[in-house]
């Protein structure tokens, strides 16, 4: 499975009070870890959309990571709770459509875990990079690209979604 | 909001930062892929971008070239994102318009490779450019701030920011779990490298704090929770019953004598239990307020509902006793809290090899220091467990300091104290005393001279860790009368055994044992050794994650006094900075309701651990309190209708970053 050639493509999304700092610490400590990974910052876990992260698969990522602060000291008292519940729900989503689950992983850094965000940043691109590519052909219909594909699902909801004033 | 496509015009500027960015990411590459995004109006790239020349450029850009939106691809928004808001909000730009890619400390200094840094940083500039390109311009919000401080934690750092505080005219609220304030610090005989008495230097500031009009103190009593966040907490105070009117005692102490218990008994923890006290005490003479506490667990009259009451009787028509006290929670409204905590003493008995807690004459620092005070256990003379004086003291460095089993770090005070020690058992006894340490940190000011001093004193310094201590031969395992130090001079190349009377063991100071449990009641973090973890390790000292909370002493990191009553005074002065200035500006980030798209499922009310969200019934929908919502966007990302929305994080500016970053070569 695992290709030497194969560059994954990850997006990681850090909360604003403990993840993204730790990853501003790991670079003040000059701590490398793979470029493939690129981050987005959010207040907190919390407000990672689950949609947002079905998007990034969309947009062809290989993997999805969401990091936020350690229970229990989520700078927004609990919402970190929230962003586990969710995390549970959007892996069976994902088995559902052929993603594994797998491909999406959460993690708990603290804003002092510079050294250990980057060693699970490692070690999620590793892991990501032995599932392989994500192969799209096989989780969408044959012949059907995969952005159509995403506008198509949206169109045959768009009445349900129109707003009634 | 900008509608058409031709109005945007947005100005990227790629910092170098000296080399930090431009020698591991080609700039010149990057402002040229910057040229080419869809809007952008002009690309530059500069030496220092946060110097005054780098925002002078943006501001004279944003005039001349009519710039509405604005990307820094520089050092962490957490940096620098006030500094460009600023310069953008100068020119006449609505701060929020401006984006901040990072890749300093997300690309240059992460990365090794030249061109993946490149790639990286192209992606991370392409997400700025088409996140900014949604964002609209917003209005600053702000709060009253209450103009009170409290400060929790009564040790030399507590008391030092309380009476800073007070002096400049601010109410503060002094909060110390012990029955007197004081601290570790009152508990010391002399204070190194000067040799000041502890108590003579410490006790006017205690009796300053009594005396303050504008501080309330309130004694044995702790946190219990903390609600709100900077400028309004909301702290409760859980105030123990001291079964004592404090108002009413005037401080005799003839209670204490007139207890029916004549002789006392229990362990004073103020002496480390090696003094004793009656079931009403007071911990040390100079205890302030100076008023006893009745122990609940030990008194007769609590305990079993019936004694003579000597105390009572003793107390006379002052009547100051209330044997029906109860706890009370008490709840008080500050604008910013000073955390002042302290430290722990390392407990060696973890420690097999050095026979703490098995030989009677090993002692920890602490337990020296009390024995030396005055106030002490023993009137200040320096003796053995069977009350003879020590003719030769062994004293051992870096005891769960600098060892990986224990504590990594240094505790910085220990070897200092530690020639105190030497010096003052000298001083007090003709005791030989060997030091026996790994190296001598004394980097203070008038450390090495008085280094030097304890030298020339005579005391015999071995260079080396002491690996055991043992009774000496055939005196049984108690030993109740030698010790043998067995210490590996790297000096001398040999292991030595050197037999004393008295063992000191140079404690480190660690974390508070519930220090995890108080910093998640302030909402602040623990660097890895569990100390309390501030902003910026060199720039912002004194301030924690959580705004408004502050940092003082050695909560934050093992300091010793003139460090601790330095950064006591700059925690005032933060806390003085923020509740003077009236008002408070609200995170700018909260989260709204699309009233036409709400379909009032309440689904976003229960995930708000604010209360911010509250049903309007009449409307059917939800309505969300700008001034409680701390904007963590939970609600955003649960809403079923797309109703709830972030401002500077809304969905479609997220989904454009998204778009920018999936960029992959």
């Amino acid at each position: 499975m695992s290709d030497e050639t194969f560059k994954p493509k990850i997006v990681a999304f850090l909360c604003n009070w403990c993840s993204y700092t730790a990853s501003d610490l790991a670079g003040t400590a000059r701590i490398k870890y793979s470029p493939r990974v690129r981050i987005i910052r959010v207040m907190c876990s919390g407000r990672v959309d689950p949609s947002f992260v079905l998007k990034a698969f969309a947009l062809g990522a290989d993997g999805v990571l969401v990091a936020g602060c350690h229970p229990g000291d989520c700078h927004y008292i609990e919402q970190n709770y929230k962003t586990m519940r969710r995390d549970v729900m959007l892996r069976y989503f994902l088995e559902q459509m052929g993603i594994e689950p797998g491909r999406l992983r959460l993690v708990w850094a603290s804003a002092a875990e510079g050294q250990y965000l980057a060693e699970s940043i490692n070690t999620f691109v590793a892991d990501v990079r032995t599932l392989g590519p994500l192969n799209w052909s096989d989780v969408l219909h044959d012949g059907v690209r995969r952005e159509e594909a995403f506008e198509e699902i949206a169109a045959e909801h768009a009445e349900a979604m129109e707003v009634q004033p | 909001m900008i509608t058409s496509d031709e109005e945007l015009r947005i100005g990227v500027y790629v910092c170098h930062c000296g080399s930090n960015i431009a020698g591991a990411i080609d700039v010149e590459a990057l402002t040229k892929f910057a040229e080419q995004l869809p809007h952008v109006a002009l690309a530059r790239h500069y030496k220092y971008m946060c110097a005054d020349p780098g925002q002078e450029l943006v501001k004279r850009d944003i005039v001349e070239f009519g710039l509405n939106r604005i990307v820094v691809a520089a050092c962490s928004p957490n940096l620098h994102e006030p500094t460009f808001r600023r310069a953008a909000e100068d020119a006449g730009l609505n701060r929020f318009l401006v984006q901040i890619a990072n890749i300093r400390e997300q690309v240059a200094w992460v990365t090794e490779d030249k061109q993946e840094a490149l790639e990286k940083a192209e992606a991370h500039l392409a997400a700025a450019v088409r996140r900014v390109a949604q964002h609209e311009p917003l209005q600053r919000q702000f709060v009253r701030i209450v103009p009170r401080a409290m400060v929790v934690g009564g040790g030399i750092a507590g008391i030092q920011a309380a009476l800073t505080l007070a002096d400049a005219g601010r109410e503060v609220i002094l909060v110390e779990r012990e029955p007197s304030i004081g601290g570790h610090m009152a508990m010391f005989d002399k204070t190194f490298p000067t040799l000041d008495c502890a108590a003579c230097i410490l006790t006017p500031k205690m009796t300053a704090v009594k005396l303050h009009s504008n501080i309330k103190m309130l004694t044995y009593s702790t946190v219990e929770s903390v609600e709100g966040s900077v400028g309004n907490f909301r702290v409760k105070v859980r105030r123990k019953p001291r079964y004592i009117d404090e108002n009413l005692c005037v401080g005799c102490m003839q209670c204490i004598d007139g207890c029916v218990f004549t002789k006392a008994k229990f362990p004073n923890a103020f002496d480390q239990g090696l003094g004793l006290r009656k079931p009403v005490w007071i911990p040390f003479p100079q205890a302030v307020p100076p008023v006893p506490v009745v122990d609940p667990e030990v008194c007769l009259q609590i305990t079993r509902g019936k004694c003579k009451q000597g105390c009572v009787e003793a107390c006379g028509e002052r009547n100051a006793f209330r044997f029906d006290q109860q706890e009370k929670i008490e709840e008080y409204e500050v604008g910013a809290i000073i955390v002042a905590t302290g430290f722990q003493a390392f407990d060696p008995s973890v420690i097999p090899y050095y026979g703490y807690g098995k030989y009677p004459n090993v002692y920890t620092s602490l337990e020296v220091e009390r024995l030396l005070n005055a106030g002490g256990p023993t009137g200040g003379k320096l003796v053995l467990r069977d009350g003879s004086t020590p003719k030769r003291v062994g004293i051992v460095h870096c005891v769960g300091s600098r060892d990986a089993n224990y504590h990594v770090y240094c505790s910085r005070v220990c070897c200092m104290y530690a020639l105190k020690l030497a010096h003052l058992v000298r001083e007090k006894t003709d005791a030989e005393v060997y030091n026996c340490y790994i190296d001598i940190r004394a980097p203070g000011k008038g450390f090495e001279e008085f280094y030097n001093r304890v030298q020339n004193e005579g005391v015999r310094f071995i260079r080396g860790k002491v690996a055991d201590v043992t009774p000496v031969a055939g005196q049984g395992t108690t030993a109740e009368g030698g010790l043998v130090m067995q210490v590996d001079d790297t000096l001398l190349g040999k292991i030595r055994q050197i037999n004393v009377d008295m063992v000191i063991l140079a404690v480190a100071l660690e974390p508070r044992a519930d220090a995890n449990e108080v910093r998640r009641e302030f909402g602040i973090s623990c660097s890895a050794e569990g100390f309390f973890l501030e902003k910026h390790p060199k720039l912002a000292p004194v301030n924690t994650a959580n705004d408004g909370v502050l940092l003082a002493g050695a909560c934050q990191a093992a300091k010793d006094i003139p460090d601790t009553v330095a950064q006591a005074d700059a925690a005032a002065a933060k806390a003085l900075m923020l509740i003077d200035a009236g008002q408070i500006e609200l995170e700018p980030n909260t989260a709204w309701v699309d009233e036409k798209m709400c379909s009032g499922c309440k689904t976003c009310i229960a995930l708000c651990p604010y209360q911010a969200i509250r049903a309007d019934e009449e409307r059917k929908i939800a309505v969300i309190d700008q001034a409680l919502c701390k904007g963590c966007g939970t609600c955003v990302a649960a809403c079923p209708s797309g109703a709830a929305k972030q401002h500077l994080f809304a969905d479609q500016q997220v989904n454009e970053e998204l778009e920018g970053l999936m960029n992959y070569v």
